[in-house]
């Protein structure tokens, strides 16, 4: 094991996956001599050429279109949108085309292709660039979507996503590239679709994913030193989702809060209530709870992002709201 | 027999098979026995023919939601076609696709997409696969002249232009984005243009005549694979039929279309036959052989099974 940062282990993830396999390349906007916008793909284009580290100009559609035929002609493009907000702009081909090529052809072509990119929020920088995208893109049928909290899975899942011969979405988080975690030694890889304790205990069960782990967490250590145990389940992957270990979970603590970044209105989170409320049902000790953003485009002001986006603090008032019932 | 002439008679043959199988789709449409979406290439054979007589077999071809033509072109066999547009198990795309999304990975058919413009990067991919491979194909992409004004088609060509991929872009012209004429869609009439904002090589041409098309777009084939440089052409056809089996027809006159017809790709294709001493054997000959061929896709597609339930989730995932 060693200690990297988030954006480093997802660095060697995409090093050692070219050297393995030539069909790999990336492109995006700024991957290569500006050493990428995260500085995610800093050094990749000296190692690995031109060829093979791609600057695209300002036209997502285009070069998510662009990765898509290749991918469909043979290759293994992971491209990288500057932050998911950018997709937007390509919606169309990640719905349209990487999602239905598989299927409209009758299983003739597969499109074996990986967007990532910085999801939710960063630090006031507004409304058009602090979205959450994993609802949209988990909707879709033919996607995978995978929101690594930790540098381990930041390595593992990426790498997995480059050998998987789906289309799969990487959602990393700007805030999240900085911070450290220990990743195990040589080919590491973390399976896609398999969600993990990340914290064991017994009163409540906390489901979350990506950077929202890190406040359930702490809002979990918080909570212990009141005596209140949380189990804190990490999805790790919304789509496919593993619910088993939440049911499992549930069965145990009877009570479930979800927390997301994301805005209330449908989404993962709901996915995760309608899986808790029919298969835990009878362990329900209290109605299935959601921590999430609030409701609205997000604000610029910073006392306003703070409350706008869940916090540790939020989240134990959502625990402890659970336990109240 | 002369080459030209056995030339010629090969590209005549693959044009009447498409306007007779799409004579025999759109009468199986109006029995109810194909449903949803059904746009005819009626009048434009000349277009995918002549382009796709260049290509060899390993090359890319990518093309919109009227897509039976290029199919048929390519070489995909009419059973396939017309069972898919039955939505049968036995179609090109196992009754999964319908009539817009005809797919053939063994003959590099790459299918055809029902969002227009979303297709056009998609063949600049292929393209920049076969250049990072250093295999040589040449990829053929099909849009009409309503799609040059969405994103994806100016997004597609930068990245083309920029990158040298070996893409041969064909937006075939037929006068009329849906029911709106080009003077209601373009600013400037002549889509090739486009291609001098992109240092892009470009042509323009009527697609009356089969060898034209063959001899223009193999030009720029040729460029694609030899000095792996895009081109954009545009190619002035004319569909006879509506956009698809629902639209009226009541944005142009019967008499347009009736006049159009007097320049007909098939039958300019069979005077240039006479010329060079093909007699009525040989036409009745064709005519034979293609209506055998379409009665054998339309019994084979009526006779073969639905798809089953099983495949409705079989295929979301690889």
């Amino acid at each position: 094991m060693r200690e990297l940062r988030y954006r480093e282990a997802l660095r060697e993830a995409l090093a050692e996956e070219m050297e393995r396999d030539e069909r790999v390349f990336i492109v995006g906007e700024e991957v290569g001599h500006y050493q990428g916008a995260y500085k995610v793909t800093e050094g990749l284009l000296a190692r690995f050429g031109e060829r093979r580290v791609i600057d695209a100009p300002i036209a997502e559609a285009g070069f998510a279109g662009m990765a898509i035929g290749a991918a469909m002609a043979g290759l293994r493009p992971v491209v990288e949108f500057m932050t998911w907000n950018f997709s937007a702009v390509a919606f169309d081909q990640i719905l349209n085309n990487a999602a239905k090529v598989r299927q409209m052809s009758g299983g003739q072509f597969t499109c074996p292709i990986v967007f990532r990119g910085p999801n939710g929020a960063a630090r006031q920088t507004g409304s058009q660039h602090s979205q959450c995208f994993e609802a949209f893109y988990a909707h879709m049928p033919g996607i995978k979507v995978v929101c690594p909290a930790t540098a381990a899975d930041a390595k593992g899942m990426l790498k997995a996503a480059v050998r998987d011969d789906n289309p799969v979405l990487v959602l990393e988080d700007e805030r999240l590239y900085g911070s450290k975690g220990l990743v195990p030694d040589g080919d590491h890889l973390a399976p896609i679709g398999v969600s993990a304790v990340a914290r064991a205990g017994s009163h409540v069960t906390v489901v979350t994913w990506g950077k929202m782990l890190v406040a359930s967490l702490d809002a979990a250590d918080a909570l212990a030193r009141e005596g209140v145990e949380c189990e804190v389940i990490d999805l790790r992957s919304v789509r496919p989702l593993d619910h088993a270990p939440v049911i499992a979970s549930v069965e145990k603590t009877g009570r479930c809060l979800v927390v997301q970044e994301a805005w209330p209105f449908g989404g993962v989170g709901a996915e995760v209530v309608d899986r808790v409320q029919r298969d835990a049902f009878g362990a329900l000790a209290a109605p299935v709870l959601r921590v999430t953003g609030r409701d609205a485009p997000m604000p610029y002001n910073k006392k306003l992002e703070d409350l706008t986006i869940p916090s540790t603090d939020t989240v134990v008032r959502g625990v402890r709201a659970l336990l109240a019932y | 027999m002369t080459n030209q002439h056995d030339a010629l008679l090969d590209l005549y043959r693959q044009m009447v098979l498409i306007r007779r199988f799409e004579e025999a789709a759109a009468k199986a449409y109006s029995q109810g026995k194909i449903g949803g979406f059904l746009h005819l290439y009626i009048g434009q054979e000349a277009s995918a023919v002549g382009a796709l007589s260049n290509l060899t077999r390993d090359d890319y071809v990518v093309g919109t939601y009227r897509d039976h033509g290029l199919a048929l072109a390519r070489g995909m066999s009419a059973r396939g076609c017309m069972a898919e547009l039955y939505g049968k198990v036995t179609g090109c795309s196992q009754g999964l696709g319908g009539s817009m999304h005809f797919f053939d990975a063994e003959k590099r058919m790459m299918g055809g997409y029902g969002i227009v413009g979303g297709h056009v990067p998609l063949a600049a991919g292929c393209a920049f696969a076969a250049k990072y491979r250093g295999s040589g194909e040449v990829t053929l992409c099909f849009l009409g002249e309503g799609a040059v004004s969405i994103g994806d088609f100016h997004e597609a060509m930068s990245l083309a232009a920029l990158w040298k991929l070996p893409l041969v872009t064909i937006v075939e012209n037929n006068e009329y984005s849906m029911g709106t004429p080009l003077s209601r869609t373009m600013s400037v009439a002549d889509a090739s243009a486009k291609a001098l904002a992109y240092g892009m090589a470009r042509d323009r041409f009527e697609a009356k005549d089969v060898l034209v098309v063959r001899e223009r777009v193999g030009a720029a084939v040729e460029r694609a694979r030899r000095e792996s440089l895009p081109t954009l052409i545009e190619v002035q056809t004319y569909r006879y039929r509506g956009h698809s089996m629902s639209d009226p027809g009541k944005y142009r006159t019967a008499d347009e279309v009736e006049e159009r017809k007097k320049d007909d790709c098939i039958a300019n294709a069979e005077r240039a036959l006479r010329a060079l001493g093909a007699g009525d054997d040989v036409f009745a000959s064709v005519d034979r052989e293609i209506e055998a061929a379409v009665d054998d896709a339309v019994r084979f597609a009526d006779e073969s099974a639905d798809p089953g339930e099983e495949l409705i989730e079989a295929y979301t995932y690889a």
